[in-house]
Order: structure tokens, then C-alpha cells, then sequence
């Protein structure tokens, strides 16, 4: 059975190396993988989609609405962007942090209030992780992409220490034990 | 060795795998990696070009001299490169030489939709397009080969969602047959009337041998493809139509895949639509196929069902083609959208400003800056292709000259070395009273920082010649060329009203290196004096995402904040501090 995930965000959050991640883990577990990214113009601030795609023959690359069985947000208006990508039964990993867009920072909207809220009472099942914290507590900010893999990797069937080889793997040698520490914080978070 | 490849990683792999030894391109969104990662073998010459039609013609020249050669584009770069194209197609070539089209359905990245399978077909080109990254390498390896029994160079057509997904892909070792002998023949290599009236019959030969090809052998090398499971539907697509197909349809469905996008093979569509039921044409953008398989009298269902514009999916599929549809959660929220945006301390911003408030009709291009059209900054009134800017405001202001002095163009130093000379040649040489400015980062920024002529730094990031962009404006005829720092925006303010003042043509260069290189220092962030603020919002008027209001006052965030000073000098109560 194929399983599909997406992560989305805010450009500059590093939803990439999150993927990149994934990807390793995967394709070490030995499952077919396909993941499908938006490079140029929509990564300056804009909203990022990737996804993620697994099982024993992937064909298409990308998640259809009513699709995800995994949605991993790196910011909270993101999630509600692709809320309708979810599978209903699907499962959301959020972080609480709320970044606003250049339209409600020009005026020409309103952040929403209680968005989480609103996917709970959608019916979705909504996982909570305040990331930006724990990024700065394993040594910077930036290191929010791993501390949500982290949280979201406890969510899978795979053992920790091949999603911590993948880690190790994907970011230069001397940010390794950072990144460590923050997937180790978000994994603690998991459910 | 199997390992996980971007799609243009594999055809980079691939292209290499097959011998290629000369690489040249211009970046462009989403072909920009091909080239990228072409660079990184040693044993290719791999070069950026100031645009698409030098890269063609540099590919071009490098085939004739007897080495495989590419270049690789965006679906908009390969106008640009027309004119060579075209012409290479009579010429054929001697080696090798593959020209790697991406096409943008949906627009990510992009300012028009066109499909370039039209581009094979007025060029009489053979097209071939993979599906994923494992027949990125193996279709890019084929193209040299169909390159060479043909003699005309071959397009390899991708689209977003191939060049820019990750798949499995199984690696070689490279084959490097040399450097092929050129003999001189001008009969094929000089396309003066008298041989070119002799060459396009060679062409339309050529075109009914690859359709033979198309046909035939094009199915032992694994490019066209078809595959029998349920008959009632029948499922014509190629590329990454075929894997939506695929995973919409599964065995419920027979598929014919075309892997050779142009010429088509018209028999295999002929007996395929003969043995299937109901057939439909599955290809994103216009109608290649159908009209095609409608000419040959083949009753297929295509754009009366299916769309014109935009992304296909496997859902979409599964809506028109079995009536179903996806369940999906609804919340009750209003979610704004969420734009890109010039970035915290993009210098771009401070000029942008100044133009604003001097309310001047602003003539754009392609480019980063191309985000000054959004709100709150709305500087920019028109866009259209690379270059237009410094064309597009001389012809405004040759329509009204009495108002040149309430315009400017803007663009970027990439942009300028790409188009931008010719239409300040035009303005110098026909007296214009314009002002273009030209943005110089010292990058090509909306494709991920690729170096450029202007930056003395080559493709592998070694030091290279830096075009003097003073002295070429000198050169073709502007008298007075100014230099300000975007950051300081009076100081672009005084410049922009002394050379509309002129009523001549005039550049201002607008210097400052994009702040994400990573060789930029940047200075500490700036915070909110919550005291000092009086909630004017003057400082949400430029647009920095690293600025909102919160409980009533301006709030910096720090994380993102890169020190750039832009909003200090608009707040009016001297409320941004250190």
C-alpha cells in the first residue's frame, strides 16, 4: 500500500532538507519513492509545497486532495492551506509557529484566530508541536525543518536511529550534531 | 547503482553518461539544474551564456566540430533560441547535440504557459519526453544517439513536475567516443539559399524516417510504449500525463505512451485507438496529440473534457475519465494567500521605494524585482519577457515623449547581459530620452544564484572576466551612467529626479550584492523602540517580511531580520533602533 505525505511551508523554512531527509530514510528502507518539489519564484517567502510518495511502485509524484495520509506543516495557515489534500482519516503534524504573509502584512487580509481549532472541529487529527523553541534550544533557529521530522518521524514505523543516519546524511558535517539534538527534541514530542 | 535523482540531475547523468563534452546554457526555472549539475563533471566544458540563443549556437558549433554537445532551457528560452534552432535543423549537425526544453505547466516559475511541442513541429525537430528520472537518463543517452543516425539535433522536452521530482534511477559509466573529425562541406554547413533549397527536402525525408523509427524500433529502445490491460478505455500520454494515468487508472485502463513526442507515430496510434473503446488523450497544455490523431480520423477524447490550462492530476483524472471523486475536510477558516515576496534585506527594496515615491511609471523584466509589481510596494506597470523593459520604455516613450521624464525601466544585471544591451543600443542610437536602471546584485537571483557575465565568476564559481557594466553603457553611446546604493534611499531618490532631469538617455546602476549570497555580511538585526512607535505603519509600506504589527506597535523579527536599514529610514518618529 502506497503512502503518501506532504510537507508544506513558508519558503525559507527549509521544507527541502526536510524532504531530502524523508527521501534517505526511504529509500534506505527500500521502498520505491518519488518526491516532487517547486523550486524559483514561489520560494522567496511564498507558500512551498513537497511531496512525498512511498511504497512498493509509486507512479505519479505528486498528492491529489483527499490524498495525504500525512500532512507535515511548518507553519499554521499552511496546514489549513492544504487541509483539503488530507486523507479524512489522515493525520496532521503542525507548527504552532504563525508566520504572516506578505497579504495581511500589506493590509489586504487578517491572519485567522484559532486555525488549529478549525482543522480539529474539520475532523482532522491535529498534532501540535511549538518548534521554534526547540530549534533554538538545540542551537538555532533555522533547525526547525529536523525538529518537525523529528516529530513527525515518531509517527512512522521506522527506527529512530536510521531517521538520525538520514539526518546525519543530509546536512554538512559540522551542523550534524545540531541537527541531531533538534530531531531528538522533536522526536521526544512525538505522538 | 541505484540511487534518488532530480529529474534534471538524471538527465545531467544521463547526458554525461552518453559522452557529452559541451554544456551551455542560460538558467531558467525549471531547466536550471541540468546545467548545474553538468558542471560538476570535469570532463564536460560546461558554461552559462549571456542567453539561450549563444548557448544554442555555442552547442551548435561544438556539435559541428565533432563533440555531443547540450544546452538546456526554459520553456520561454527556447524562443529565444529560435532563430539558430530552426536553421540547425537543415544544417544537421556532426557529433551530437541535444537541447533540453522544461516546460512550466501551471505557471510556478514562469510568465506564459506555451508548450514546445510546437516549437518540434515548426522547427521539424524529433521531440522525445521522459516520465520520470530514470527515463530523464536513459532518453537523454538516446537523444545523442538519435542525434547522430539522424543528423539533427534533438529535443528533450520536460515539464515542472519531471525536471523537478525525485525518482530512482540506475547509473552507468560514461562512453566518451572523442572528438569526431570535421570535414569541411559547405553544402551542409552553409545554409545560403542555394543550400538550404536543398536541405529542407532532407528534412521532410528525415521527418517520415524518424516517424518509420517512431513506429517501429522506437519501441525495442523502450521510448513509445504500449501496454494492454482492460480495452474498454485506451489511454494516449506522455510524460508525466502517463504516471498520473497510471496511478488514476491502474489495469482498469490500456496505455499507449509516447516517448517520442514528434514526429508521432501514426500507426501505433492507429492500431492502439482500433483496439481500445473509449480513448483519451492525456497531455497538459494544448492539443498535440489530439489534433494529430483527429487528423488521422482517430475518434479520441481529449481538451472537450480535460483542460487547456494549467496542472493535470491523478484526481482530475480519476474525476472525468471514472466519476470519482476525492473525499476531502473542509475548514472553516479564511485562509489568505500567501504571495512570494522580495525577501528581508533584498536590496532591490530601498530603489523600489524611491521609485514609489516619486510615483513613476515603472517598465519591469524578469527577474526577482519582478515581485516589486506586488503590494505594498506595486511599483512595477508592465512585464513581458526578458529584456522589454529597456525596449518596451523607449517605444513608450518614442509614443510620448513628453512624458519620459515620469518613466524608467528596471532591470537586472543578468537580465541586461541577456537582452538588455541591444535596447540601450536602440535608445543611445535613436536619441532616447529614457532612464533605464539596471538592479546589478552580482547574481542571477530568481533561479538560485547562478553566476553571470557581470560577476567575475564562471559556472564552477571560478574567477572569470567581469563585464564593466560603466564603460559598456559608455560604449554604446550613454553619457552619464550613475552608480547608487539601493540601500540608501534618498540617495536613489536625488539620482532617479537628476537623470530624468536630463532629458537624455541616461543608466542608473543600482549596486548592491543579493543578500542571500552567503560571501554578504550582514549587519545586526534592528527592533521596534514600542515606545517610540506611533502605529503609522509607514514601515509596512516596503513590503519586508521581517516587519508586522503586533498588539498595535511594528515588530521586527529578529530571525529574519538582516539589517539592511531600509525601514529606519522611513519611520518618522526614529523608532527603529539598533
Amino acid at each position: 500500500m502506497n503512502k503518501s505525505i506532504m510537507i508544506v511551508g513558508v519558503g525559507g523554512q527549509g521544507t527541502l532538507l526536510a524532504s531530502r531527509i524523508l527521501g534517505n530514510v526511504l529509500l534506505a528502507e527500500g521502498y520505491d519513492v518519488k518526491l516532487s518539489e517547486v523550486h524559483g519564484m514561489s520560494q522567496r517567502g511564498g507558500s512551498v509545497v513537497t511531496y512525498v510518495k512511498y511504497g512498493d511502485k509509486v507512479w505519479s509524484p505528486i498528492v491529489g486532495k483527499g490524498e495525504a495520509d500525512l500532512l507535515l506543516a511548518f507553519e499554521q495557515l499552511e496546514a489549513a492551506r492544504y487541509l483539503s489534500y488530507l486523507k479524512p482519516e489522515g493525520k496532521i503534524v503542525v507548527n504552532t509557529q504563525r508566520i504572516d504573509p506578505m497579504s495581511v502584512l500589506a493590509g489586504d487580509g487578517a491572519y485567522p484566530d484559532g486555525v488549529l481549532e478549525a482543522l480539529e472541529a474539520a475532523g482532522a487529527a491535529v498534532q501540535r508541536v511549538d518548534a521554534l523553541p526547540l530549534a533554538v534550544e538545540a542551537g538555532s533557529p533555522k533547525a526547525v525543518n529536523v525538529v518537525l521530522i523529528g516529530a513527525m518521524a515518531k509517527n512512522t514505523d521506522i527506527d529512530k536511529e536510521k531517521w538520525l543516519a538520514a539526518v546525519r546524511a543530509c546536512v554538512p558535517p559540522k551542523f550534524a550534531e545540531l541537527n541531531e539534538r533538534a530531531f531528538m527534541l522533536g522526536y521526544e514530542k512525538g505522538e | 547503482m541505484k540511487t534518488i535523482m532530480l529529474g534534471n540531475e538524471a538527465v545531467a547523468r544521463g547526458l554525461y553518461e552518453a559522452g557529452c563534452r559541451v554544456a551551455s546554457s542560460y538558467p531558467g526555472t525549471p531547466s536550471t539544474e541540468v546545467t548545474e549539475e553538468l558542471a560538476r563533471f570535469d570532463e564536460i566544458k560546461c558554461e552559462w551564456a549571456p542567453n539561450e540563443k549563444v548557448a544554442c549556437e555555442v552547442a551548435f558549433g561544438a556539435a559541428v566540430r565533432g563533440a555531443r554537445s547540450v544546452c538546456a532551457m526554459k520553456h520561454v528560452g527556447l524562443n529565444v533560441a529560435a532563430d539558430p534552432v530552426f536553421t540547425a535543423s537543415y544544417c544537421g549537425i556532426n557529433a551530437g547535440m541535444v537541447i533540453v526544453v522544461a516546460d512550466d505547466p501551471g505557471m510556478h516559475s514562469s510568465q506564459n504557459e506555451q508548450d514546445s511541442r510546437n516549437h518540434a513541429k515548426a522547427s521539424k525537430i524529433m521531440m522525445l519526453e521522459p516520465a520520470d528520472s530514470d527515463e530523464c537518463l536513459r532518453f537523454a543517452k538516446l537523444a545523442f544517439t538519435l542525434s547522430e543516425r539522424f543528423d539533427t539535433p534533438v529535443f528533450l522536452r520536460l515539464t515542472t513536475r519531471v525536471a523537478h521530482s525525485r525518482s530512482l534511477v540506475e547509473t552507468g559509466e560514461r562512453v566518451d567516443n572523442g572528438l569526431k573529425e570535421y570535414v569541411k562541406e559547405p553544402t551542409k554547413y552553409v545554409m545560403a539559399p542555394a543550400n538550404a533549397i536543398v536541405k529542407h527536402p532532407v528534412v521532410e525525408q528525415r521527418l517520415l524516417d524518424q516517424r518509420a523509427y517512431a513506429e517501429t524500433e522506437a519501441l525495442d529502445a523502450g521510448l513509445n510504449k504500449v501496454e494492454y490491460f482492460d480495452k474498454s478505455i485506451g489511454v494516449i500520454a506522455s510524460g508525466i500525463c502517463y504516471d498520473y494515468a497510471r496511478e488514476a487508472l491502474g489495469e482498469r485502463a490500456s496505455y499507449c505512451k509516447l516517448g517520442v513526442d514528434f514526429p508521432l507515430a501514426d500507426n501505433l496510434l492507429k492500431e492502439f485507438c482500433a483496439a481500445c473503446g473509449t480513448v483519451y488523450v492525456l497531455e497538459e497544455l494544448d492539443d498535440f496529440v489530439e489534433e494529430h490523431c483527429k487528423a488521422l480520423g482517430l475518434d479520441v477524447i481529449g481538451k472537450d473534457k480535460f483542460p487547456r490550462c494549467g496542472e493535470y492530476s491523478q484526481g482530475m483524472i480519476r474525476e472525468i475519465v471514472l466519476g470519482e471523486k476525492a473525499q476531502v475536510l473542509t475548514a472553516a477558516v479564511d485562509v489568505p494567500p500567501r504571495p512570494p515576496a522580495l525577501c528581508a534585506g533584498c536590496p532591490h527594496r530601498g530603489l523600489f521605494y524611491a521609485l514609489k515615491k516619486l510615483k513613476l511609471t515603472v517598465i519591469g523584466d524578469i527577474g526577482c524585482y519582478t515581485l516589486g509589481a506586488s503590494r505594498p510596494l506595486a511599483t512595477i506597470d508592465t512585464v513581458l519577457c526578458m529584456g522589454a523593459s529597456v525596449s518596451g520604455l523607449h517605444g513608450r516613450n518614442v509614443a510620448d515623449p513628453e512624458n519620459a521624464n515620469r518613466c524608467v525601466a528596471v532591470i537586472g544585471d543578468s537580465t541586461f547581459m541577456h537582452s538588455g544591451i541591444t535596447g540601450l543600443v536602440d535608445i543611445a542610437y535613436n536619441a532616447s530620452n529614457s532612464v533605464t536602471i539596471i538592479l546589478d546584485n552580482s547574481i542571477t537571483g530568481m533561479t538560485g544564484h547562478q553566476n553571470n557575465p557581470t560577476n567575475g565568476k564562471n559556472i564552477k564559481g571560478d574567477p572569470a572576466l567581469a563585464v564593466d557594466l560603466e564603460a559598456l553603457c559608455h560604449a554604446v553611446g550613454i553619457e552619464h551612467v550613475a552608480v547608487v546604493d539601493p540601500y540608501d534611499i534618498a540617495q536613489c531618490e536625488s539620482a532617479v529626479r537628476d537623470a530624468l532631469a536630463l532629458h537624455a538617455p541616461a543608466v542608473i546602476i543600482s549596486r548592491r550584492p543579493c543578500a542571500l549570497l552567503k560571501t554578504v555580511k550582514h549587519a545586526p538585526p534592528l527592533r521596534v523602540d514600542r515606545d517610540a512607535c506611533r502605529s503609522c505603519k509607514m514601515c509596512m509600506q516596503i513590503g519586508c517580511p521581517a516587519i508586522h504589527m503586533r498588539d498595535g506597535r511594528a515588530e521586527i523579527d529578529a530571525t529574519q531580520c538582516l539589517g539592511c536599514k531600509i525601514c529606519q529610514q522611513v519611520c518618522k518618529f526614529g523608532a527603529i533602533v539598533e
